[in-house]
């Protein structure tokens, strides 16, 4: 190896580089090979018991269910914001577009007792909708609105630059050829688009699988109905099982691990249709 | 994952119609074009804008009075005071481990780059509580060094170390992941030349990189202290909810809503709620700055 080796012309090359992997061991990749070894600990049989248990099971279903739906209803509404923002020029605007990022910056307890406020039966919201017989606040259909609130500008974000690099000749050639708006939409844009929404909505979805603190407050976490997985994770912490909240949270990071994976691809695969660093 | 948070730069300035407005070929119908805006903005009111003015709305249902006593409550202020400690460890340990990775990655080559990048990322797609519990794994009474802190009477979990390790955790990403693509954007024959002059590392690095990143690592920093401050799962896991000890703000937050306090909760909840508009106000202003300053860079070059 020693011929490969190249000369380097800046310093500090070791230090930084031996820096890096020492903090990196002992803040992340050493705490989390805990949850794997901690899990060792169980026989097979004993993990499948804790990881299938059927209150643990309902919880999968809610989480996983309401992420896939808040994310596909953050792909729709968060393109249509997309263009609004690149295409449109509206009052107040500015101000929008810097809004968008609300989500990442107000802290998620915060959203959570708000967006209860806002659908409880004598909320703002809640007050019009208990009339219809549509209950938000303590129902699955709370996390839903949690989870539509914290993904949003995920897909906003990913699909804005890609439409704002987006060369008007393209369209002008497909209107010049004699597609109609919807044609060219559907045959030029979207495809172009559609790599970085599809990134949006994974990004959109590993957030909301291990959200917490947004949903707790609306979810009313009742057994079986509206308990999601993390929840089940404090619970079995709560009664001292550390081994059980151990197992639940390994079958949470290995589903994490692949999703990273996944967005990895996606990303390279943006940047590859688009011609973008990232 | 990092992706949607990452420095946005030269986005389209809208003076009047926006390019695309201008041209036949690139605009809607006008029916089209306002369904697109009004459904647009009706969900961007209801989804995002309601829940912010509402917690303001809710703070000061009971009036300024009310308001005023929830904040200068001993709790609320010592729960404020441990928010900055933790910001306070939380940020320049993360800096300094963003500064050198971005270093060691941008500016080398070396085998296995794609992997650490990934690996950096890893703490984002972790739930918030997973990051809570992996330090009660390791520094709980069960834990692997349980017993041995124990003995030696030290307190990690359900102790202020335990909170600052959670969002030191929780933070670890935001600069490395601004500073990497930006430096390796930039790269390193500015530094070469200053090697070449006759500059130590840290000379190069403090005249010649830091000017280059500022933006970058300003903006970098802001995301950080907006999340180590705004932190909810993580340090809720390893907090123990000790009122006056143990509790941040928005830990605090939580015992008051669960009190049933609802216009004390609103009301702290709104102080962090201030530091979000802060947050983007600045984070704003900064994207606006790094554009002019690469808008700058491009016209010196042509």
């Amino acid at each position: 190896m020693a011929a490969a080796r190249t000369f380097r012309m800046l310093p500090g090359f070791n230090l930084t580089l031996g820096y890096t992997l020492g903090y990196l061991s002992l803040i992340v990749l050493i705490p989390l090979a805990a949850v794997f070894l901690k899990t060792a600990e169980l026989t097979l049989a004993e993990f499948w018991d804790v990881v299938t248990a059927p209150r643990v099971v309902a919880s999968y279903k809610l989480s996983f269910g309401m992420s896939l739906l808040a994310a596909a209803i953050n792909a729709v509404f968060g393109l249509m914001l997309a263009w609004a923002l690149v295409r449109y020029s509206f009052p107040g605007k500015k101000l929008i577009d810097a809004l968008v990022d609300l989500p990442f910056a107000l802290p998620t307890a915060v959203a959570g007792i708000s967006l209860t406020a806002l659908y409880a039966k004598n909320g703002w919201f809640g007050q019009f909708l208990e009339p219809l017989g549509i209950q938000v606040a303590f129902k699955p259909l709370g996390v839903l609105v949690a989870l539509v609130f914290i993904g949003l500008p995920f897909v906003v974000r990913t699909v804005q630059p890609i439409l704002e690099d987006l060369d008007t000749e393209l369209e002008e050639a497909a209107t010049s050829l004699g597609a109609q708006r919807w044609q060219t939409f559907r045959h030029v844009i979207l495809p172009i688009l559609f790599p970085a929404l599809l990134t949006g909505f994974a990004l959109a979805f590993a957030r909301a699988v291990g959200e917490y603190g947004s949903v707790i407050f609306i979810a009313g976490n009742i057994p079986m109905v509206s308990e999601i997985t993390p929840l089940m994770i404090i619970t079995k912490l709560e009664q001292y099982d550390y081994t059980g909240a151990t197992a639940i949270a390994t079958v949470m990071l290995i589903l994490s691990f692949t999703l990273l994976l996944i967005i990895n691809g996606l990303q390279a695969w943006t940047a590859k249709r688009t011609g973008r660093d990232r | 994952m990092a992706g949607a948070t990452t420095l946005r730069l030269g986005a389209a300035a809208d003076f009047g119609q926006t390019r695309f407005e201008a041209r036949a070929a690139t605009r809607e119908t006008p029916l089209v074009k306002w369904l697109i805006l009004g459904t647009a903005l009706t969900f961007f009111a209801v989804f995002l804008l309601m829940p912010l003015i509402a917690v303001f709305v809710e703070a000061l249902r009971n009036g300024w009075e009310t308001y005023a006593t929830a904040l200068v409550d001993p709790d609320a202020l010592s729960a404020l005071r441990l928010t900055l400690i933790a910001a306070a460890i939380a940020l320049p340990l993360n800096l300094v481990f963003g500064v050198a990775a971005a270093w060691a990655i941008a500016k080398f080559e070396f085998r296995g780059k794609h992997f650490l990048i990934t690996l950096i990322d890893l703490p984002f797609s972790v739930s918030p509580v997973i990051a809570g519990l992996i330090y009660v794994l390791v520094f709980g009474a069960q834990g692997w060094f349980g017993p041995w802190l124990a003995e030696h009477d030290l307190k990690i979990i359900f102790a202020v170390p335990g909170i600052v390790l959670a969002t030191v955790f929780v933070t670890f990403p935001f600069i490395a992941r601004e500073l990497i693509p930006l430096m390796q954007a930039q790269g390193k024959e500015e530094e070469e030349a200053a090697v070449v002059l006759g500059a130590n590392g840290l000379q190069t690095f403090w005249h010649v990189t830091l000017p280059n990143i500022k933006w970058g690592l300003l903006y970098g920093v802001i995301l950080t202290n907006a999340r180590a401050m705004g932190e909810f799962g993580a340090v809720s896991v390893v907090s123990g909810h000790i009122r006056g000890q143990t509790n941040t703000l928005p830990l605090h937050v939580e015992i008051l809503y669960n009190e049933y306090q609802f216009a004390a909760a609103f009301a702290v909840a709104s102080l962090l709620a201030l530091l979000a508009l802060v947050t983007l106000g600045v984070k704003t202003w900064v994207e606006h700055r790094a554009a002019h300053a690469q808008h700058d860079v491009s016209e010196g070059q042509s």
